[in-house]
């Protein structure tokens, strides 16, 4: 049984800790986009603060946010000390280095993408996250809800923020276009049937996930839905 | 011996040892026929340096037929040069542009200490062979080939699997100088075989701890080994080994 530490500390165990806490963030996108596109029902915002709030009070939701923020801690962690180690495997570098010949520059960059979404991530849970789950949400909806819509569209109209959102939504799509692919590659399963599927479902899921989220401040902030 | 008329410029990182610091230093070669391989252009410069009463360039080269894997150029920024598919020794002076100038430096990674000049110690990967990279077998007749059916795509992969020369060009590019793709292969070619069955989940586990050991880097997928292995390794072989290792560490009751 010792064997298991041993296992997840080698080079291939920290990139099964890459990969599977990656997929998961990947499925957690998929839901946090899916209920937040309910702003777009333009109803003032009814149908997402009910979601809002079923997230806020349900107890698995709850407990499923702990472990999200478990697996996001260890991914952010785990390519700290992977960065590291991998800069000490070359301490000397090339004077000429043409990476661009053999792999896509984003596969290349991981990190600094991942930097970039952290800022977002602080600037991202201080907007809202701290806001309803401890400072609280000032206003009420028809239905008698906590208006986190309002929130939001407090939130975006400020010019600044909604371009900060847009433009980290690219380094999103960045880091998911190489992520979603690479962690099915991390985790053994390549196989020529399957392979072209991954390959597309991975580039179309990190299109339309950053889509999606950039159009919630743009919509927001042109008054595509009020 | 020059009989061509390409004129060079080639920037050569020299390098006394181990212990002292290297750089680019310049050289002007003029002659150069287009049908030389890039090492006879080396040959040349060095021929130069030694008329001229200088140091040669040390660099690795044996076969110069593509299959030793020794020679070991990281040349205007990619192993063994602009060509896919091709080692140093293949690559020709008719790939470049008479007035080019040509960068040629050592393939670099911590585990891959340089030796002198161009040069590097790669015995790292014979320390990775030797943890695991072979079959016990008993000594006596070998068993009717017959005995051992083997599909045909089986050994086929194998085959790919085995036509890794060891050279360290995917360490050389790795932007993490990751030895995963070498290490992969030499698992796959006994791990695709009915003879290397017995051994598989051991030899994996001891294969990549000793990879580990060595201190070349992790993985993180972008493909540029694949892309600049002259033998064309396939990434299939990285997600082989680590099913293998997640089988061999998760699965198997055997601990190594």
């Amino acid at each position: 049984m010792s064997g298991f530490g041993n296992a997840l500390s080698s080079s291939i165990g920290k990139k099964f800790i890459m990969g599977i806490t990656g997929l998961f963030l990947i499925l957690f996108l998929v839901v946090h986009a899916g209920i937040n596109s309910l702003i777009f029902l333009d109803d003032n915002g009814l149908k997402f603060n009910i979601g809002a709030h079923f997230m806020a009070t349900n107890w698995i939701i709850r407990a499923g946010e702990y472990i999200l923020f478990v697996g996001l801690l260890v991914h952010i962690f785990q390519a700290l000390r992977l960065t590291i180690q991998n800069r000490k495997a070359r301490p000397e570098r090339y004077a000429v280095n043409d990476g661009n010949a053999n792999s896509k520059w984003y596969s290349r960059s991981m990190g600094l993408l991942g930097t970039l979404l952290l800022i977002f991530l602080v600037i991202h849970l201080k907007d809202f996250w701290v806001v309803s789950r401890f400072t609280g949400i000032p206003t009420v909806d028809a239905n008698g809800h906590e208006d986190l819509y309002a929130v939001m569209r407090e939130k975006f109209q400020d010019p600044v923020r909604v371009a900060a959102y847009v433009l980290l939504m690219i380094s999103l799509c960045y880091h998911l276009l190489h992520g979603f692919a690479s962690a099915f590659q991390t985790m053994g399963w390549n196989h020529s049937k399957y392979n072209g599927i991954i390959k597309s479902v991975g580039v179309w899921y990190a299109i339309i996930i950053s889509i999606v989220f950039a159009l919630m401040p743009i919509a927001v902030y042109t008054h595509l839905i009020d | 011996m020059s009989t061509g008329n390409m004129n060079l410029t080639l920037k050569v990182w020299r390098q006394k040892n181990n212990n002292t610091k290297g750089a680019l230093v310049d050289y002007k070669l003029s002659g150069i026929s287009p049908d030389m391989s890039f090492l006879e252009m080396f040959d040349v410069l060095n021929e130069q340096l030694i008329n001229t009463g200088e140091e040669p360039v040390v660099f690795d080269h044996d076969c110069r037929e593509g299959i030793c894997g020794m020679c070991s150029m990281f040349i205007n920024g990619r192993p063994h040069g602009p060509k896919d598919l091709v080692t140093t020794c293949q690559l020709h002076m008719r790939s470049f542009k008479d007035g080019d100038t040509i960068v040629v430096e050592p393939w670099r990674a911590a585990a891959f200490p340089v030796v002198k000049d161009l040069t590097v110690d790669r015995s790292a990967f014979d320390r990775v062979i030797s943890a695991g990279g072979f079959i016990s077998v008993n000594t006596g007749n070998a068993q009717d080939a017959n005995n051992l059916p083997i599909p045909k795509m089986q050994a086929d992969a194998a085959f790919e699997a085995a036509a890794c020369i060891g050279c360290g060009a995917c360490v050389a590019t790795c932007k993490n100088a990751s030895a995963m793709l070498f290490v992969s292969a030499k698992i796959s070619q006994l791990a695709l075989l009915p003879q290397g069955q017995p051994e598989r989940y051991r030899r994996v586990q001891s294969m990549v701890a000793q990879m580990d050991a060595e201190g070349f880097g992790n993985c993180t997928n972008t493909g540029a080994c694949e892309a600049e292995c002259p033998k064309g390794i396939s990434l299939e072989n990285i997600a082989r080994m680590n099913r293998d290792f997640a089988t061999a560490k998760f699965i198997s009751e055997e601990t190594v």
